[in-house]
């Protein structure tokens, strides 16, 4: 071999296709952008590898299915599919998933005597089956080898085993003899690099046929973010281990330097260090790299390490307070490996750990958001120990315990779950088993699962109104089933009094509100535990207490009859605009970037209840210190998420003649004014506000009546389609935190296209505020003309005129839906009219009476009974009751 | 008169036979059926008179419906001086059959197949002596495992691995069970399905206690000189070579003279025998093929002084006439030396990479 090229004989894999190793590949990946990852294997291939080294080992990603997914698709690409493959992975069953899709001879990396020799051998006869070479790692049952001496030991045994055991041709075994990080400060590293090089020569003279490789880019991991001073050290490493016999290395191909290209002061304390020359070296060489760092790259004071050095206990405890999950498989692994039982890492430095972090959260030093970071960290943990506690208890019988199982589920007819997530997440750091039956979920299937999985309490959650008589109906149920279980319920819509009031009586169970996340634990802690009967007993109490009180409230309220009501309806006068157009317009995969500016951070934030005005939330003395990660995740991930088109966006707008009839909105096919399209319901307010102290509102009072050419508007958009897909994907991967985010910042999408639709309707479509110019603090505050009031919302609590409102817009041929109890699906999705009149103002319609009621129901075409289910969230009655009334 | 043989007496009769000179295999099955002109009654029969799915063209079926054709098409061969002969169960996979909602009887059609092929060869070596080999043939299925069915979603798979081994599992047990001497996957358009084919072959082995050699045979679809996968030659051989094949080569699709370059480079590389069976030329107009017994002749006798070549037969469109041409082309001719096993690390992608040894 000659100095000038020392690669002649080198085999090159090229590295920037692992997840590991490239944090672009990942991120590709984890978003889903195949085409992209493709363009990085591409690269490889033209900048020289030889064989492309597949790797995804990563907590995002599904290996099995991101592997098979990757190289059939490679298989599809002639320019990269010439090379052959290094299947790479920790897990054999992703190198297995590879291997089954793999047409040539590939390079499996990597197998080894870790879990010893029956491991082994099953291992490496499948290898064979497949037909691959394969990368056998200087590992052994006790640990990773790190002197020259154990890895050679570990190597030839490794070597007689497969060629005399197996048949193995030896040709096809490459021994990694694991490159490790020097200059780390620690002094027994000092040696590694030696150590592989002396190893390397012994491999080479004395196990015929055998190769060496190794992943060189560990060894300069000491010098993350300064790359010049890392291409030097595999340079030098490189030139040092070739001539010791390595004949293959996991590089990037597209920046491999020569020895002789190093600068040489550089490359003398490089050397230094690598040959273990001098007991200053890693001090020369920090001093050295400080004056080659790229001035780009700055020490990022988040990044600081110093905690990997302790003690794996309180590494442990670090990870989970701090919610880094970056080391918690090896940390974790570490940890079994010392445990007696894998469960005992859970119970102890996990738990210890959880416990510090629920005391923290208790005392209010830590918030929702970091959390569920930490429970995310907890859950990787956890899936890590679980095949080892599964393999346990098949051996011996053993398992784990749990606090107790919560079955969860947000009800039939309604699709929102983020807070059932995050309740779901909180209770298992707790140690609670949670079972969680996902969304629009049947009362036969919450009540089954219930059953089947032996549950010790039902949790119910919804957003929409309508879900509040679902969970009245699965009480019932309940009931008539003989079930005695403790059923919690929860969610926005849900009220202590709701709950008191309407769910309570319906089941002689215990039934209990709990107010949000930070109160699920307490409350399920005491039901399942010594204090139940006395929280039974408080809560019976307290629902008594509020059902009195509800009923006592309900008559003291002044209201007016709707004829009265109807007298004192605003006086308006009316000077329409015509909009640009009549009829539809649709808008598919809207530009996403064009919504990120029009967010409303505020009710974000609300979502991980934080409370506070955005952005002053950031600064807040209590939850500022929570608000401010959250709110820099959140950019980072909108950021990926607009770039990446995790979602697409579509709405569509329509307009229409229209005129008022009474409290109805009449909307005519064309300009004629003479066939009526669709008749739009409204209800109006009939709380007494005092003789000329007020209006009683309806929203039909903003449309002119008969004679004047007025008109309405109305749209539905969605930031949703495809939504399922990222959060779904964190979900696998144990990523909770990252799955409610994703699922957040749809729904803040959502609204955030309703209010960038608002305006294009205001200035353009419409057209009726041309001029307007308003800020961002403007825009939130709704400081422009005109609203956009949503069924189901306080100015019109009818969820069922979405309905007609769907309809007028075939907004199911843009991808949006209603479920049976009205809830939009995707679920991040905003409908609703629009009203130009400049006096029209957001409103709440509030409780209304049995007359109005009884009209209402006329005009629907109802029976009273299907009016009061639909409005039964404002009746101002008891419709049990009423008659005696 | 005596004692039929062991398989690993014949399998070492083979061998020494092959020492000395080019063994001879049959030809098509599909040719010489054509010629019965069969209608739909021969394939379905009396037991699957019923069955709802047509089944003329489902050859393989024959065995259970006429299988005194079967036997006759092998005895010709054998009288035409095959060395070798192949089973009738070039579809004899459940996902082949599956084409004819007949995936039950796959184990069947190859127990069969592999009888009835023994039976006849049985019947020609107690004649003279002479070992009569039969080759369980595992055709390439109707899928691919490395290709998308849909051209717009190149990742997609209409199968996978396991289930296409577990299928050519259960043909390979059909197939020893019955009596076949060697496994023979053939007409390799896509290694990975050839490799499944393998791995369902060595599940067999386990499962029965019977371990068999191995033929592996290839196909070269057009002049690019690729299979229909991707790969070249010598990519296809590194893939497959832990097989360790009693012998390896190169079938169908092309006519002897568009093969000649492809196994030129194939018996370059390879270190163990080398087979070939081309087509009776490229398909003309009227579908069928243009090169005579003894056009064909030419060929053959060229490729084995060439010293390309250990075994030698015919592929679609060939008859037990080509095959007495063929045998009398190789007379005297001595076969492929075989080279020594080459320890260099062998990789491939659609092309070969060798690493330096």
């Amino acid at each position: 071999m000659t100095q000038s090229n020392p690669f002649a004989n080198f085999v090159i894999v090229g590295e920037r296709t692992n997840v590991t190793g490239s944090a672009k590949f990942r991120k590709l990946i984890e978003a889903d952008d195949y085409a992209g990852a493709l363009v990085v294997a591409r690269q490889q291939v033209e900048s020289g590898a030889n064989v492309l080294d597949v790797n995804m080992d990563a907590a995002l990603i599904d290996g099995p299915a991101a592997m098979t997914r990757f190289l059939n698709l490679i298989a599809s690409e002639p320019d990269i599919a010439k090379i052959p493959l290094m299947v790479d992975s920790s897990k054999w069953e992703v190198i297995e998933a590879g291997l089954k899709c793999a047409q040539g001879k590939s390079i499996v990396n990597s197998i080894s005597l870790k879990e010893g020799e029956a491991k082994f051998f099953e291992q490496a006869k499948k290898v064979r089956r497949y037909g691959a070479a394969c990368v056998v790692m200087a590992f052994d049952e006790k640990g990773q080898a790190d002197t020259a001496q154990r890895k050679y030991e570990i190597c030839d045994r490794a070597y007689h085993l497969l060629v005399e055991k197996l048949g193995f041709p030896p040709e096809d075994i490459i021994f990694d003899p694991n490159i490790f990080a020097v200059a780390t400060g620690i002094e027994e590293h000092a040696d590694y690099a030696l150590a592989f090089f002396e190893a390397t020569r012994r491999i080479r003279e004395s196990l015929p046929h055998a190769h060496v490789s190794g992943g060189v880019s560990n060894v300069s991991f000491s010098f993350r973010g300064n790359e010049p001073v890392r291409e030097a050290m595999h340079a030098v490493f490189l030139y040092h281990a070739i001539r010791a016999g390595m004949d293959m290395g996991i590089v990037n191909a597209g920046t491999l330097a020569l020895y002789d290209d190093v600068e040489p002061e550089l490359r003398e304390r490089v050397e230094d260090v690598l040959l273990n020359r001098r007991a200053d070296a890693t001090e020369r060489l920090l001093e050295f790299a400080e004056t080659v760092k790229s001035g780009a790259k700055k020490k990022d004071a988040a990044k600081d390490l110093s905690w990997r050095e302790k003690p794996v206990k309180e590494r442990l405890s670090h990870a989970l307070v701090h919610g880094i999950n970056e080391f918690i498989v090896e940390d974790t692994e570490e940890a079994r490996l010392q445990a007696e039982r894998p469960l005992h890492v859970i119970e102890g430095p996990l738990m210890d750990g959880m416990s510090i972090v629920g005391d923290l959260f208790g005392a209010g030093k830590m918030f929702l958001p970091q959390v569920v970071k930490s429970a995310r960290v907890m859950k990787q943990a956890v899936a890590h120990l679980i095949p080892y506690m599964e393999e346990e208890k098949e051996r011996t019988g053993l398992a784990g315990k749990s606090n107790g199982k919560i079955v969860m589920a947000t009800v039939k007819g309604d699709v929102h779950d983020i807070g059932k997530n995050i309740v779901g997440v909180v209770l298992q750091c707790n140690g609670y088993d949670v079972v969680d039956l996902g969304v629009m979920v049947s009362c036969d299937k919450i009540l089954e699962a219930a059953k089947a999985e032996n549950a010790d309490a039902i949790g119910l959650s919804g957003l929409i109104t309508p879900s509040l008589d679902e969970m009245v109906f699965v009480a019932s149920e309940m009931e008539r089933l003989g079930f005695t279980l403790p059923l919690l319920i929860g969610g926005a819509t849900t009220s202590r009094t709701h709950t008191a009031v309407k769910i309570a009586p319906a089941y002689k169970g215990p039934t209990i509100y709990v107010t949000d996340a930070s109160r699920a634990v307490p409350v399920v802690q005491k039901l399942l535990g010594d204090d139940r009967n006395a929280l039974v007993s408080e809560t019976k109490a307290d629902q008594l207490a509020a059902r009195e009180q509800y009923l006592a409230g309900q008559d003291k309220r002044p209201r007016l009859a709707i004829a009265k009501a109807r007298e004192r309806a605003p006086k308006l006068d009316y000077a329409p605009v015509k909009p640009s157009f009549l009829g539809l317009k649709t808008f598919e995969n809207f530009p996403l970037a064009d919504l990120a500016p029009y967010i409303d951070w505020t009710p974000f934030f609300a979502s991980w209840d934080l409370v506070g005005k955005f952005p002053a939330i950031l600064d807040d003395d209590i939850v500022g210190a929570a608000a401010r990660p959250l709110y820099q995740d959140a950019r980072a991930m909108l950021e990926k998420l607009v770039a990446e088109q995790w979602v697409q966006a579509s709405g569509v707008v329509g307009f229409w003649p229209a005129n008022r009839d009474g409290d109805d909105i009449i909307l005519w096919a064309d300009e004629k004014r003479k066939s009526e399209k669709a008749r739009l319901h409204t209800l109006r307010q009939q709380m007494d506000k005092g003789e000329g102290r007020g209006a009683n509102f309806a929203l039909a009072d903003f449309i002119a009546p008969v004679g004047t050419q007025d008109y309405v508007g109305a749209f539905a958009v969605t930031a949703g389609i495809g939504e399922e897909g990222p959060a779904l994907r964190f979900k696998r991967a144990n990523d909770d935190y990252s799955a409610i985010m994703a699922q957040a910042l749809c729904d803040r999408l959502a609204e955030a296209f309703a209010e960038a639709m608002h305006a294009k309707v205001r200035r353009d479509l419409w057209g009726y505020a041309a001029d307007e110019k308003l800020t961002y603090e403007e825009l939130i505050a709704e400081k422009y003309r005109g609203i956009r009031p949503a069924p189901g919302y306080p100015a019109q609590p009818d969820h069922t005129e979405k309905r007609t409102l769907f309809d007028l817009l075939g907004a199911e041929g843009i991808g949006m839906g209603l479920t049976e109890s009205l809830a939009m699906t995707p679920p991040s999705s905003v409908s609703g009219l629009y009203f130009a009149h400049p006096q029209a103002e957001y409103f709440g319609v509030g409780r209304i009476d049995r007359d109005q009621v009884e009209d209402y129901a006329r005009r629907k075409g109802w029976d009273l009974a299907t009016a009061e289910r639909w409005l039964s969230p404002i009746l101002a009655y008891d419709p049990t009751r009423a008659n005696a009334a | 008169m005596n004692e039929p043989m062991t398989r690993q007496q014949r399998f070492a009769a083979i061998n020494a036979e092959m020492q000395k000179r080019i063994l001879v295999l049959d030809g098509s099955m599909g040719a010489y059926l054509q010629g019965f002109s069969l209608t739909s009654n021969d394939f379905h029969g009396a037991r699957f008179a019923e069955h709802p799915q047509a089944l003329k063209g489902n050859n393989d079926l024959l065995q259970l419906t006429r299988p005194e054709l079967v036997l006759q098409v092998h005895e010709s061969y054998l009288a035409a001086g095959a060395d070798v002969i192949e089973t009738n169960t070039f579809s004899g996979t459940s996902i082949s059959q599956a084409e004819y909602a007949l995936e039950e009887v796959a184990y069947e059609i190859n127990l069969e197949g592999a009888g009835f092929a023994r039976l006849v060869a049985d019947k020609f070596e107690r004649k003279d002596g002479k070992p009569r080999l039969v080759a369980g043939a595992m055709g390439p299925t109707t899928k691919l495992l490395s290709m998308s069915p849909d051209v717009g979603d190149p990742g997609r798979r209409d199968c996978d691995f396991d289930t296409m081994a577990k299928a050519y599992e259960e043909q390979a047990r059909g197939l020893i069970v019955g009596g076949a001497d060697v496994l023979l996957i053939e007409t390799i358009t896509d290694t990975l399905n050839a490799k499944a084919a393998l791995w369902g072959a060595w599940e067999a082995f386990d499962k029965t206690g019977e371990e068999l050699p191995l033929w592996i045979s290839g196909t070269i679809t057009d002049r690019s000189g690729r299979t229909l996968s991707g790969q070249t030659v010598e990519a296809f051989y590194n893939s497959i070579r832990h097989a360790k094949p009693w012998a390896v080569g190169l079938n169908c699709a092309l006519g002897p003279a568009e093969m000649r370059a492809f196994l030129a480079d194939l018996a370059r590389v390879a270190e163990c025998a080398v087979s070939a069976y081309p087509n009776a030329g490229l398909p003309n107009a009227m579908g069928a093929y243009d090169e005579t017994a003894c056009s064909m002749e030419v060929h053959y006798a060229e490729w084995a002084k060439a010293g390309l070549v250990n075994i030698l037969g015919g592929c679609c469109g060939t008859t037990p006439e080509h095959i007495e041409h063929l045998r009398h082309a190789i007379e005297g001719v001595k076969p492929r030396s075989i080279p020594a096993h080459d320890a260099r690390l062998r990789l491939a992608g659609l092309e070969p990479f060798t690493a330096a040894a």
